[in-house]
């Protein structure tokens, strides 16, 4: 028991259980609607439990970042040494594990409801598109319900076929597993993103999603190339672990000048980050990923896949920061992280206060946090940023899952009052509160941790602790990220107060429904950890709290460095870090408060006109990048290397070539067979005929012909050679 | 017993050839017997394939070929019949052996002459395993030529509606190539006295007295050099070498589609290695560089051409193009490296022609896999043009899913056995190329958009509804074809050791 069940075991069975179900739904169950859920549902169950014993292992383990779990085998030979493939546990595996197991059961359980399990089929409905509805007879007239999702069973195999490439990227012990399970995540967010591909929107987004991250990851690649190829190896013990190897990699000049082959390298997988982690400017993709089902948006979109690309840099950051020691200046791929999480998080954050959809203010919301965490690493606040990953996964995923809570009590509204709107659409909401208490509750749980709600939330905690280490770092990181503060605080309240408070703008919201149990269980589950996980991270120096905590959050995952990052002792972070948040969502909610009518104008809009539509028109960039890349790209491909290159240069060269030799037989028997010859043998004429005519001969005849002349061709070959080499 | 255990490769070799013979005493008109027996002649050396894999012994050194057979062919000329593998050479033997029947199989609509087709098939085969087997310049050449007629002949007889002009492109290309090897061929031949290969790695390179007819002995070199080097890359094919390829693959029948890419481009492929590289490794390490910069534009214009074709069949033809560009790229890093005596430079070698060598075996899965399915499509649809398709999904669930896979595995996905190959040649060639190996990153990045927009345009979007009660989903038949393929890409992106040990073995002993 004790042996088979070892923590390193574990590590191994975690990803391994959901691959087998996706590999069992999809040859064997994806008739089964119930049992296509049962084996999802039940891998991500056996993956939680050993996870959660592994990460209490992890916890009870002394020294775990200098003496992590680990277990191997070998995988590639590669040279004259072999590749060797592993698990491994060290502090930051435990928290990413925690917060990744238990959001990706509680979305699995969550996605049962969403797609209206139990529910009709509908006679509409068909793979690819939304379910339509099915019209049902109950107490002696027909009624418009939900209808269960065509491609259920699909659903559940794909999310179970994330949910192994996610935990393998957690548990991986090396940079290549990370790039495996990092690729099959992007081919999921692919499929899901697409799953209901016979929308137009959804399969343009589902592309630009797969392309837009693969920029990334190409560039990435390279990164991997470069660390092989100067350590022999990608193992992160052999690589981070190793002050010789650090410094080697931290002295040595690379290619590029100016930069050593860490800051080299540490861009390098940084580009991986901008592409999956949706920073700037690749950023484009993540709201366009809306189109997925909503379940898919909170896990794959908000709390896990996206979180690996911090997480990536966090794993990372001792090559990143190599060299690097508080109060010493950034090395490159710091500075980079720096300025473009910083002003990642400002600019989405901007693009969040503008828009309608529910979903997308969330998208962008994740898109400024990302940006946060990211701009935390480069300036060297590894616990904050780290902390924040943790605590943002939770409340983040209950934001998505709460809002498609309501959008499910929309649907539900709009047939009830067969009322045909844009069920997403904030302006055609309000006065939810009641309808759908459960869901209001647990959706201002996230909403406050979202805006970093003092003390009660989770989001506070970690938040404040960025903002104090970007505030002893660089005070123009701190500037942006508090005003990127106050506008989430600003965005969450004009959400809640838009879905949730005042009076119904609609039939459809006048008629909203409370969501099954399926889906408020984990709501719940969900909003417990957006409140009350950020108190294992009370820093020490904090007034009056900080005397009773320990600081365990910074101690445990600071352990992973091998220098201290001294907390700053300022009390400017905090003091700013409660009015930005205050003061934000005090802003939203008088401003939004008095909005009667779906149709009336935004406040904003009113007050500052065309620039607030530049802003909700995203800066105009996708225009901006389908003019400059994609035209230029596509012309290229289409007219470029395929008709000029390929058909005008090269074939016509070939073709010339050909013309030249018609040509030449044709001078031939023309000037010199016919007048010179004349007909002294036929047969030699024969032979200088315009080679077209001969095959075209040729191909008249059968096959049998054929091939009696190739056998013939053949015998003639070997006759030649044996007469000349005799 | 002995007559079988001591002529391993010479049954492999010979039993599509007596497979032939059995098939033309067959009645033309038994359209089941002949098929069964031409699927059941290729399973055989399959078999025996596959017992040599697990009997094989790699050898630290590299001229220690395996199961080798010696026998007077030519005496006159020192040429003799000399067989043996190595492991590069069985993985492209099994890659050989599995693809055929396999083909065989996917060959169910061919209805006319299919005899003539079956007896061909099998004479194909012959062709191909001979090269990987061959041992003997001379021997290597005629199996060379016993490939190519075949190949002409399946296009132009069962191919598509431009398949006079593809069929003409297609050998008018390869003879041009040929006709160069067979010259560089008795060049060495006429000057070193022996065609052997093994005697010719260990005396040619560094023989000083070359001259022939009164040509200096640089000469001679370099004509023989870039002799085999046009030849090789004609077959590759090698931009810009490359225009006969998506007229061939596109005017082939589907079994001769699966062939051509799975198995016909890695000959040329195969030459790089076994020939070029190590009968002239000065002139390698010379051109290196240059064959690099071909690779990488193999690798991003196959892409971009790729991505804007209009015909499915054609859009997968191109894809070829881009990724043996991979399989170049490693080619060209152990052409640079040569036989340096730094340790740091030959892992580069070992590991880039590693990587090149399951490139080859990659590709040979999802090539062949994607030009199948192109195939079950056309059959039914009787058109290949992109946008005439779309939402198809809805309709054919399971062939959709399959080709989902089997494009992520021609995209080289993580998990799949391109990706292990891919990454192999980008870590073997970043530290001998750095900035070649960036620029090909432009062509992987579109090896997405023209996968993505072949899935996008034949899958996904709003159902054409002109399709609903005209396809079929796909059948057992036609999933007993492309099932092996997509197990073993599988398997190998997942536990690569079993392959990659076989070739690395036999790798680390030349460089």
């Amino acid at each position: 028991m004790s042996t088979f069940l070892s923590t390193a075991n574990l590590l191994w069975f975690i990803p391994l259980v959901p691959f087998a179900a996706f590999v069992i739904i999809s040859v064997a169950a994806f008739r089964s609607r119930s049992l296509s859920h049962s084996l999802a549902l039940g891998a991500a169950g056996l993956s939680f439990i050993a996870s959660m014993i592994v990460v209490w292992n992890g916890l009870h383990l002394p020294g775990l970042a200098q003496n992590p779990v680990i277990s191997q085998i070998p995988w590639l030979p590669a040279g004259n040494s072999t590749f060797m493939f592993g698990v491994q546990l060290d502090p930051l595996t435990v928290v990413t594990l925690a917060f990744v197991a238990i959001t990706i059961l509680m979305i699995f359980i969550y996605s049962v409801g969403y797609h209206n399990f139990g529910a009709p089929v509908g006679k509409e409905d068909i793979p690819g598109l939304p379910p339509k509805g099915a019209e049902v007879k109950r107490d002696g007239h027909v009624e418009k319900v939900p209808s269960v999702e065509p491609m259920y069973a699909r659903f559940f195999a794909l999310i179970s076929l994330f949910a192994f490439a996610m935990f393998l990227l957690v548990v991986t012990d090396n940079l290549l597993g990370l790039y495996i399970g990092w690729e099959i995540m992007g081919l999921c967010s692919y499929l899901l993103i697409g799953f209901w591909y016979g929308r137009e929107s959804a399969r343009k987004a589902a592309i630009k999603a797969f392309i837009v991250t693969r920029i990334g990851d190409v560039i990435m690649l390279l990164g991997l190339a470069a660390l092989y190829a100067l350590t022999g190896t990608l193992n992160y013990q052999q690589i981070l672990a190793s002050p010789q190897t650090l410094s080697m990699l931290s002295t040595t000049a690379s290619p590029v000048a100016g930069l050593s082959w860490a800051g080299l390298i540490g861009l390098l997988l940084f580009a991986g980050t901008i592409g999956k982690s949706a920073q700037f400017p690749l950023h484009v993709w993540l709201p366009d990923a809306m189109e997925g089902p909503t379940p898919v948006s909170a896990m794959i979109h908000a709390a896990t896949m996206v979180s690996a690309g911090v997480y990536l840099v966090a794993r990372f950051f001792p090559l990143i920061s190599a060299g690097w020691q508080p109060g010493l200046p950034l090395t490159t791929p710091m500075l980079a992280m720096a300025a473009i999480g910083a002003f990642t998080a400002l600019f989405a954050a901007s693009i969040a206060v503008t828009q309608n959809d529910i979903k997308r203010v969330l998208a962008y919301s994740t898109i400024s946090q990302l940006g946060y965490m990211v701009a935390a690493l480069g300036v060297g606040a590894y616990s904050a940023a780290v902390f924040h990953l943790f605590t943002h996964a939770f409340f983040k995923a209950l934001l998505f899952l709460a809002a498609g809570s309501v959008i499910h009590g929309m649907e539900h509204g709009a047939f009830h009052s067969k009322q045909e709107l844009d069920t997403q659409d904030m302006r055609n909401m309000g006065g939810l509160r009641k309808k759908m208490p459960l869901t209001f509750w647990t959706f201002l749980a996230g909403g406050l941790a979202l805006s970093g709600f003092p003390l009660i939330t989770a989001g506070f905690w970690s938040k404040d602790a960025i903002l104090a280490g970007a505030f002893s770092e660089s005070a123009v990181v701190f500037i942006a990220l508090a005003l990127a503060a106050l506008l989430t605080a600003f965005y969450s309240a004009r959400q809640i107060t838009l879905v949730f408070l005042g009076k119904p703008r609609s039939k459809a919201a006048e008629h909203g429904i409370e969501s099954k149990a399926t889906m408020t269980a984990p709501l719940v589950v969900l909003g417990l950890f957006a409140i009350g996980i950020g108190w294992i991270g009370i820093p020490q120096t904090f007034p009056v709290l900080g005397k009773l905590s320990t600081d365990w959050f910074a101690t445990f995952t600071g352990s992973m460095l091998s220098f201290e990052v001294s907390e700053g002792v300022s009390s400017v972070p905090l003091v700013t870090s409660l009015i930005v948040a205050l003061g934000g969502l005090l802003l939203g909610w008088l401003v939004y408060r008095k909005v009667r009518s779906a149709k009336a104008e935004d406040v904003l809009e009113a007050a500052f006109g065309s620039a607030y539509r530049f802003v909700q028109k995203k800066y105009m960039l996708d225009e901006l990048y389908d003019l400059l890349f994609i035209r230029p790209a596509a012309w290229i491909a289409d007219v470029f290397v395929s008709k000029w290159m390929d058909l005008v240069i090269i074939d016509g060269i070939i073709n010339g070539i050909g013309k030249l030799g018609l040509w030449f037989g044709y001078v031939l028997r023309n000037w010199f067979d016919l007048p010179v010859v004349n007909g002294a043998a036929d047969g030699i004429a024969g032979g200088t005929r315009k080679s077209g005519s001969f095959i075209r001969k040729l191909e008249t005849g059968r096959v049998q012909q054929y091939m009696a002349g190739a056998l013939a061709g053949l015998a003639i070959l070997f006759i030649i050679l044996y007469s000349v080499f005799k | 017993m002995d007559i079988f255990a001591n002529h391993l490769l010479s049954w492999i070799l010979f039993f599509p050839v007596l497979g032939a013979a059995a098939l033309a005493l067959i009645s033309s008109r038994a359209d089941k017997a002949l098929r069964w027996t031409a699927i059941a002649a290729s399973v055989v050396p399959l078999a025996i394939t596959i017992y040599l894999w697990a009997v094989y012994q790699p050898s630290a050194n590299a001229l220690q070929f395996a199961f080798q057979e010696q026998a007077d062919w030519f005496p006159a000329i020192h040429s003799s019949y000399h067989l043996g593998v190595d492991g590069i050479s069985l993985v492209l033997v099994l890659l050989t052996t599995l693809l055929t029947p396999l083909a065989l199989l996917a060959s169910h609509s061919i209805k006319d002459h299919l005899k003539a087709y079956l007896i061909l098939f099998m004479l194909l085969e012959t062709g191909m395993l001979g090269v990987f087997v061959s041992l003997d310049l001379l021997l290597f050449f005629v199996f060379w030529e016993v490939g190519l007629i075949p190949m002409y002949f399946l296009i132009n007889q069962w191919g598509g509606e431009k398949r006079n002009y593809a069929s003409l492109k297609f050998i008018l290309f390869t003879m041009g190539g040929s006709l160069g090897l067979l010259l560089a061929i008795q060049m060495i031949g006429a000057v070193t006295g022996t065609f052997d290969l093994v005697t010719l790695i260990q005396t040619w390179p560094a023989l000083k007295q070359a001259s022939l007819f009164g040509l200096p002995s640089e000469t001679v070199k370099a004509i023989a050099f870039w002799a085999f080097v046009i030849a090789f890359a004609i077959k590759v094919p090698i931009w810009p070498f490359h225009t006969w390829l998506p007229d061939a693959h596109t005017e082939a029948p589907t079994a001769g589609s699966m062939i051509l890419a799975g198995v016909l481009l890695k000959l040329g492929a195969y030459g790089f290695i076994r020939l070029v590289l190590p009968l002239f490794p000065a002139e390698s390490n010379h051109y290196a560089i240059w064959l690099a910069v071909l690779a990488a534009a193999s690798i991003v214009f196959g892409a971009f051409a790729s991505a804007g074709q209009k015909d499915f069949k054609r859009l997968v033809a191109y894809s070829s193009i881009n990724h043996m560009g991979f399989v170049i790229l490693g080619v060209a890093v152990a052409a640079r490296v040569g036989a340096s005596q730094s340790l740091a430079a030959s892992q580069d070698a070992a590991i880039a022609i590693d990587g090149a060598v399951l490139q080859m075996f990659s590709h040979g899965l999802s090539a062949a896999g994607m030009f199948f399915l192109v195939g079950v499509l056309y059959d039914q649809a009787h058109t290949r043009l992109l946008d005439r398709f779309g939402g198809l999904y809805a309709i054919l669930p399971v062939y959709g899913s399959i080709l989902m896979f089997t494009s992520m595995a021609s995209l080289g996905l993580p998990g799949l056995s391109g990706f292990i190959s891919e990454f192999m040649v980008v870590r073997g060639a970043w530290p001998e190329f750095t900035l070649i190996t960036a620029v090909s990153m432009l062509g992987l990045l579109f090896t997405g958009v023209y996968v993505l927009k072949a899935l996008k345009l034949v899958l996904q979007g709003p159902l054409n509804t002109s399709w609903k009660d005209h396809l079929r989903d796909i059948k057992a038949r036609e999933i007993a074809v492309i099932a092996p393929l997509m197990i073993l890409s599988l398997v190998i992106g997942f536990w690569p050791s079993w392959i990659v040990q076989v070739i690395n073995q036999t790798v680390l002993a030349w460089f």
